[in-house]
């Protein structure tokens, strides 16, 4: 008994995953301890991994893969999940941000010191953040599959686009950046996009979006300037995929206008349906799995890439919600939301939800 | 009741004639809360709404009623700015409203609800009822990402204005329930609730009734009556159901084929023969009147509407 | 003068093709307002299985262009069965993710079967004539004959026949149809089924034009597609033809008198600017705002 109380934590904590507007229980408190443990194992390993020899080169590319496609899911979930609309653009503001932060990088800054890494993250985020503000004010004006549309068009002429470009390296590619990402600097960059999306979920801004998804009109008429929360969800999500560009670019060391098409859209899409839409827990969950899967299935050789679309396929015909549908983990909800809806509901919360309340408290008396 | 001015509905059994509204100006200097002067929209070759005049004095509760596809949710839907009017002007406390967009007018203080209820069904009903505060949130998205007291101090604000008007409503219990899940007359209340979180002075309910029965209307017009002296509220309403109609209504407009046939006190239009005629195709003494009077056992004019003889499109909500 | 002209006939011949694959956007598009982005591997379905009756059963080519549209057509259908059917009353986003899934699927599916560039066997000997200075091959002939033929025919499916009439009930109100009598399902099927073999038939056509054909094919070419049926208003038969016209000209022109590198560039600018100007596409009309 005196071994089980980890178990019974971790039993909590995996067990009261759920609505995001749950009655909070008291296993909370045991919940977010042991969720500020991982994080700060995780933080630990990243900024240590590496120095103290506990993760090799191919490890810590891996880190990076699923830190760079953390960002690339969450900010995707941001206008595909939260907001209901339908972006397959995320290659493209990628591509400008890898290329705008390679340019600052290899042209203008080759002097750079230390600092220069996160102004070139940040340069990547604000070059796709001004493409995605462009690319939003046409697309919002009409409803429904046009913003897929227009997204689409827009990752076709920046592929397109960068290939006629001689000056960045056209069809060839450009190179000669610097190793600026690191394991500690995607970590950083990954909690903090996280916690940017979750901070605006839970604020005005986030049921805004979230009206947007669930009756556009019915917003519009209870005082949601709708188009302004569209362009500010777009271009904040433009943002982050730029900063996941950049990073992506600046480990890489050398990116062509082919790494940018559609297939890596489809990528993030897949993660973001994977984890589940409306969920930030569950698009860091979909991008690593789909990132571990990814190397797991190597071995499958050309049958790989015809696993993983089948997967996806039967995912949605069987789990249409994905991992973690509109739910959530509840210690990414605000205390205030969960207070306020401690105890009401006179349905109470469901069965798994009470059970798991009950362990923890019966464990701790 | 906060005193209505019943000045315009005076006169029983007037109809309108259109563009006329000078005579019954109040002497005191009191302008109409709504004011609609020669409202038309058309849809292609049919007009949902013609040459509309309607006037609606602060205070008051004035039903707009008429057979289906009379154009009644048109009128709210280009009160609301849902539709932009093909002529004519609109003005709320004698500022024209025609052609702003939706979310000014909610910010002036026009609420409403849907015939066919439209909640954030996959939201709770504590979100359901904060998104109508989204605007008069004094934040911007920098103290979103930073956390900064203001978005703190803000969100309590909205917080315990949203627990307290649920709490006002008996839905305080239900706060952290989705919309979707709330039984069918608690998400018409709900609905009633988003609107009123914003404070408006006019609240137009579009069909509040549908659905329910004789027992639950009963219930329902108490609520009405309720809120309305509760929150100071202008109330414009659209319903069948004639015993809600009669029973609170100081006023009643009746539109048929998006015109203006009669106005006045419950008593005045129950006797109008237009009124009749449009609700039953023939000038039928009695027919209405008897419905309507008959009203308290509530089976007329359901949502169904046993008159309504024409599918009109721009009436949504029937259909979808 | 000449070289336009001869350019103009170019694009026709390209632009038939976009126009078949289009018709099988438009058709799914219009009945169940679902993006089938898997179209466009059904048309790389199509190039392989013509290889496959040309190369390895020897036939002719008229039998390997029905055998083609045929088995072409049965996948459709398949697909639609499996994988869209379960999935019709669930939000429309998981249909456009299992579609994109099923694109990848089929895509890999053949690399993995056949991972190098096959060369399809030459079916039609290749006549030119100069009319007036413009060269005009007989493979133009074909592809331009066949692609009108086939356009002509599901037109008057579509607005001359009960099959035609029951689509239309269908895309007009998905609910109300059955009500009348109108069997869903199997109208359902029988669009995947034609929006399939037309698509098989543009991956015949053009494996005649260029022999190489690679599993990636229908990607580039897919989207292609699928912008010209917005162009031309997405749900509108006659808009797919339309759109799929002006973008095989359009593309013509720019690698005639442009790099050709700009061809896609310019196509997608093309997309921005009319979604910009005519956000339904040229023959498409809104859907009404409801309140």
């Amino acid at each position: 008994m005196r071994a089980s109380p980890l178990l019974q934590v971790l039993r909590a904590w995996t067990g009261r995953i759920q609505r995001p507007f749950l009655r909070a229980g008291d296993s909370l408190a045991a919940q977010r301890r042991l969720g500020l443990v991982l994080l700060g194992l995780l933080a630990a390993l990243c900024f240590l991994g590496a120095p103290l020899g506990l993760l090799d080169d191919y490890q810590q590319l891996l880190f990076m893969y699923a830190g760079i496609n953390v960002i690339l899911c969450v900010s995707l979930n941001l206008v595909n999940g939260y907001m209901g609309e339908f972006s397959i653009g995320h290659a493209g503001f990628m591509a400008v941000g890898a290329y705008a932060s390679s340019l600052l990088t290899v042209r203008a800054l080759p002097e750079g010191g230390a600092w220069l890494g996160p102004v070139a993250v940040l340069a990547g985020g604000v070059a796709a953040a001004i493409a995605g503000l462009v690319i939003a004010v046409p697309s919002f004006r009409t409803r429904g599959d046009y913003l897929a549309i227009v997204t689409l068009a827009f990752t076709m002429i920046v592929k397109s686009g960068l290939e006629n470009l001689e000056w960045v390296g056209g069809g060839r590619g450009l190179a000669g950046m610097r190793k600026l990402t690191t394991l500690p600097w995607v970590f950083a960059w990954t909690v903090l996009a996280v916690a940017a999306v979750r901070n605006i979920i839970y604020s005005r801004f986030g049921r805004a979006i979230q009206a947007i998804r669930e009756d556009e009109l019915a917003g519009l008429l209870s005082g949601v300037e709708t188009r302004r929360v569209k362009l500010i969800a777009f271009t904040v999500s433009a943002f982050l995929a730029g900063t996941a560009g950049a990073l992506y670019a600046h480990l890489v060391l050398f990116i062509t206008p082919r790494g940018f098409d559609l297939l890596k859209s489809t990528d993030v899409l897949i993660m973001v349906y994977l984890g589940g839409i409306g969920s930030i827990l569950g698009s860091v969950l979909g991008a690593t799995i789909y990132t571990a899967l990814l190397e797991l299935l190597r071995p499958l050789g050309v049958w790989r890439m015809v696993c993983l679309p089948l997967l996806l396929v039967l995912l949605m015909i069987f789990r249409p919600q994905g991992i973690l549908g509109l739910r959530e983990l509840p210690w990414l909800v605000p205390r205030r939301d969960r207070d306020a809806v401690r105890r009401r509901g006179p349905r109470g919360s469901d069965e798994q939800g009470r059970s798991s309340v009950s362990d923890a408290t019966g464990d701790s008396t | 009741m906060s005193a209505p001015r019943r000045e315009v509905a005076s006169t029983p059994g007037r109809t309108v004639p259109a563009g006329d509204h000078a005579p019954q100006t109040a002497p005191a200097a009191s302008h109409p809360l709504l004011e609609t002067r020669g409202l038309t929209q058309r849809f292609g070759g049919l007009t949902a709404v013609a040459d509309l005049n309607l006037r609606v004095q602060a205070g008051e509760l004035v039903a707009l009623i008429g057979p289906n596809g009379a154009g009644k949710t048109t009128v709210f839907n280009l009160i609301t700015g849902v539709y932009k009017a093909t002529a004519g002007e609109i003005r709320f406390d004698s500022v024209s409203i025609g052609g702003m967009e939706p979310s000014r007018i909610h910010g002036l203080g026009i609420a409403r609800t849907f015939q066919n209820i439209r909640l954030f069904a996959d939201l709770s009903v504590l979100d359901n009822v904060r998104i109508a505060h989204h605007a008069r949130t004094g934040y911007g998205l920098a103290d979103a990402l930073l956390l900064t007291p203001r978005l703190r101090r803000e969100e309590r604000r909205v917080m315990e204005e949203t627990l307290a008007l649920l709490r006002t409503l008996g839905l305080d219990e239900l706060a952290g329930e989705k919309a979707r899940h709330l039984p069918y007359g608690q998400q018409r209340r709900l609905e009633i609730a988003r609107a009123l979180a914003s404070r408006p002075r006019l609240l137009l309910l579009d069909e509040p009734a549908a659905g329910m029965n004789p027992h639950e209307i009963g219930d329902l017009m108490e609520f009405i009556a309720r809120i309305r002296t509760e929150f100071g509220l202008t109330i414009l309403l659209i319903e069948h159901q004639m015993k809600l109609v009669m029973g609170i209504c100081e006023r009643i407009t009746v539109l048929d084929f998006g015109a203006t046939i009669a106005e006045g006190t419950p008593e005045a239009v129950r006797a109008d023969r237009r009124v009749l005629a449009a609700y039953l195709g023939e000038p039928d003494e009695g027919a209405v009147s008897g419905a309507a009077a008959g009203g308290g056992d509530g089976s007329t004019d359901d949502p169904g509407d046993p008159h309504g003889r024409r599918h009109d499109p721009t009436d949504a909500g029937s259909a979808s | 003068m000449t070289y336009l002209l001869q350019q103009l006939l170019n694009g026709l011949q390209l632009g038939s093709i976009y126009a078949l694959i289009a018709l099988g956007y438009t058709m799914v598009y219009g009945i169940l307002q679902m993006i089938n982005f898997a179209h466009g591997d059904l048309f790389m379905v199509g190039a392989f299985a013509l290889f496959v009756a040309a190369s390895v059963l020897g036939l002719p080519f008229v039998p390997s262009l029905l055998l083609a549209m045929i088995a072409t057509a049965a996948i459709g259908v398949l697909i639609e069965r499996l994988a869209y059917r379960p999935l019709r009353s669930a939000p429309r986003v998981s249909a456009i993710i299992t579609a994109l899934g099923v694109g990848l699927f089929l895509e890999n599916l053949v690399n993995a079967l056949s991972p190098y560039p096959k060369h399809v066997p030459t079916l039609l000997s290749n006549h030119s004539w100069v009319l007036a200075g413009v060269t005009i091959s007989s493979i133009q002939i074909w592809i331009i004959v066949l692609a009108g033929i086939l356009v002509l025919g599901l037109d008057l499916l579509v607005h001359r026949t009960k099959v035609g009439m029951a689509m239309r009930a269908i895309s007009w109100d998905r609910t109300t149809a059955p009500l009348m009598g109108v069997p869903v399902n199997a109208v359902i099927s029988l669009t995947f089924g034609i929006g399939a073999a037309l698509g098989a038939a543009a991956g015949v056509f053009y494996a005649l034009a260029y022999p190489i054909i690679d599993p990636y094919m229908g990607v580039m070419v897919g989207w292609k597609a699928f912008i010209s049926a917005v162009v031309g208003g997405i749900g509108s038969i006659r808009g797919a033809v339309l759109g799929g016209l002006i973008l095989g000209a359009v593309e013509i022109l720019v690698a005639a008198f442009l790099p050709s590198t700009g061809r896609d560039l310019v196509a997608f600018a093309l997309l921005l600017v009319l979604l910009v100007l005519r956000p339904h596409g040229i023959l498409g009309r809104p859907r009404p705002v409801k309140a």
